[in-house]
């Protein structure tokens, strides 16, 4: 993980760690946070923790998203300070819907100068952002809204599996991965498991990313912590609900950061500081699915 | 507000009042908080072949327990189907598959209209909010938008500060002027009273009073001089089969009750 981000991301870069609650990648924003990035563009659907914690450690100036709170729990602290009180920096806000965000890193994957989506009429987010234009159809005549590509410079998905290329397989949920992995400059794939690529061909329909998209490969088994990987281990909803009065003061929000963050070398001293007991109590109970015949 | 004569909190009946707007069958994307309970509870009771579609990608989901949030490990187990937010937004909401979606904020006026952005100016909130999510898009697209709101002078507003999910009239303009596909905010349900949308008196009315509730207590939580029906109908009351899912089974740590 070190070298995948030393490699790849740079003071300045934009960034985009995937994953719509579940397969967001922490390991990497720690690791980010640990080599002091700073000035980065952070694009995610929803920021949630990950950017939270990178907006406290001073990592983000821009932010480029659709909904920053604390998913089923409530408001992103540091988020709202950084907004509110320009603390510990100031951050640009570029503010979609979840559409409209989609909608440019589908943009970005097919290589267009923008998407079309019919939403934002009556409401005031084109507003707040030029980068949400009206255009005409030129079939219809019909007003649609139009947002323009989005290419992060790096792309980091998260997924269950991958072989040494960098083929990727993710169930469950899947955010926008694959439309992002091609509208990305760079994609590290971090794998709860690495695999033969056998194994990968054995099931092609589940790849998500083929490995020639990818720049660099990272084994980081339990890398989602308190988010989930489906069949490997359950959100941490408790560490959601507590997250809320961690971070509210930025002392203690500080002290976590000292500890989980800059005080664990990698990820393997941070799964040693959660202990077995909460491993054992998130750990996935197996639900296999019966396979299919791809024969011919 | 909750009495000491009632054996239920007004959340709870909040919870079960949404649930009766949803029909056997309807195809339901569900949101956080309570439209979460509510349309697990109304699968629980009389819609068990409700279709709940989940933001995250979630097709025909069966929980088997409450989603701590619109994605959850759990929604995933037993789908119908599982697919990417691409396609959420754009075969199944822009493509007009959805039938009815909940949407709630911090600020709604009279014509439904939601604010989840910020209070006070924009620049420089007074209160920064999370934002759209797909909240803008559902308020577009679905065929019918319920909302669920707790009643304050605060929060039920003459006016939005911002306009992040458009109601029946926003901007000087009908939805239909705006070409906004879906129907618009239809139901209204708080924790005082149910409103419906009346296209005659061009906002919302007090259709429901919740029991114990007066004209008098629902005026003094809203922030504009809202209209009665000139009868107003009885909402009913919460079954102990009921109240026992919502407290033993569907949120027994109170995240949302």
């Amino acid at each position: 993980m070190k070298e995948a981000i030393s490699e790849s991301v740079r003071d300045g870069s934009s960034v985009y760690i995937e994953g719509f609650t579940h397969l967001i990648c922490f390991a990497a924003g720690h690791e980010i946070i640990r080599q002091g990035i700073k000035n980065l563009c952070a694009i995610r659907l929803t920021p949630d923790l990950v950017y939270d914690q990178m907006l406290e450690a001073g990592c983000i100036s821009k932010m480029i998203y659709g909904w920053a709170g604390n998913p089923g729990v409530g408001s992103l602290h540091a988020f709202r300070r950084a907004v509110q009180k320009s603390e510990p920096n100031t951050i640009e806000l570029e503010e979609y819907s979840h559409f409209g965000m989609v909608s440019r890193i589908q943009a970005g994957a097919a290589k267009l100068p923008f998407w079309p989506l019919h939403n934002y009429a009556g409401t005031n987010i084109p507003d707040n952002n030029p980068n949400i234009k009206t255009i005409i159809c030129p079939f219809t005549g019909r007003e649609l809204a139009a947002v323009p590509p989005l290419e992060p410079d790096v792309v980091i998905l998260h997924c269950q599996r991958a072989d040494n290329e960098g083929n990727a397989q993710a169930w469950g949920l899947y955010g926008t991965q694959k439309e992002s992995a091609f509208a990305a400059k760079k994609v590290i794939v971090v794998a709860e498991e690495i695999v033969e690529a056998s194994v990968i061909r054995s099931d092609p329909n589940r790849t998500i990313v083929p490995g020639f998209l990818v720049t660099h490969v990272v084994h980081e088994p339990w890398g989602c912590h308190p988010s989930f990987v489906q069949g490997h281990y359950d959100r941490d909803n408790d560490f959601y609900v507590k997250w809320d009065d961690i971070s509210r003061e930025r002392e203690t929000y500080r002290n976590y950061l000292e500890e989980f963050v800059l005080g664990c070398k990698d990820r393997d001293a941070y799964t040693k500081k959660m202990g077995s007991q909460l491993m054992d109590q998130l750990r996935a109970k197996s639900r296999m699915c019966e396979g299919v015949d791809y024969g011919f | 507000m909750a009495s000491k004569d009632k054996n239920y909190t007004p959340s709870e009946m909040m919870a079960v009042r949404a649930s009766k707007e949803l029909k056997d069958g309807d195809v339901v994307f569900v949101g956080i908080g309570l439209p979460n309970v509510a349309c697990n509870l109304a699968r629980e009771t009389h819609a068990q072949s409700l279709y709940l579609i989940y933001e995250s990608g979630a097709v025909g989901a069966q929980p088997e327990r409450l989603p701590v949030s619109i994605g959850d490990p759990a929604l995933v187990t037993g789908a119908l189907s599982i697919v990417s937010q691409s396609e959420i937004f754009q075969n199944y909401l822009q493509g007009g598959r959805i039938q009815v979606g909940f949407l709630g904020g911090a600020q709604i006026d009279k014509y439904g209209n939601l604010n989840t952005t910020v209070i006070g100016d924009y620049a420089k909130p007074k209160v920064r909010l999370p934002g759209s999510g797909g909240a803008c898009e559902i308020a577009v697209h679905a065929q019918k938008v319920l909302i669920v709101m707790r009643m304050s002078p605060k929060s039920f507003v003459e006016k939005c500060d911002y306009i992040t999910s458009p109601g029946n009239f926003s901007l000087g303009k009908t939805r239909k002027e705006w070409g906004l596909p879906g129907a618009g905010p239809q139901t209204l349900i708080t924790d005082l009273c149910v409103m419906t949308w009346s296209d005659a008196e061009g906002e919302f009315v007090v259709t429901e009073l919740y029991p114990d509730v007066t004209r008098e207590m629902v005026e003094a939580q809203c922030g504009w001089k809202p209209k009665f029906a000139n009868k107003t109908r009885d909402a009913g009351v919460p079954t102990e089969i009921e109240l026992k899912l919502l407290r033993e089974k569907l949120d027994p740590q109170k995240l949302y009750l």
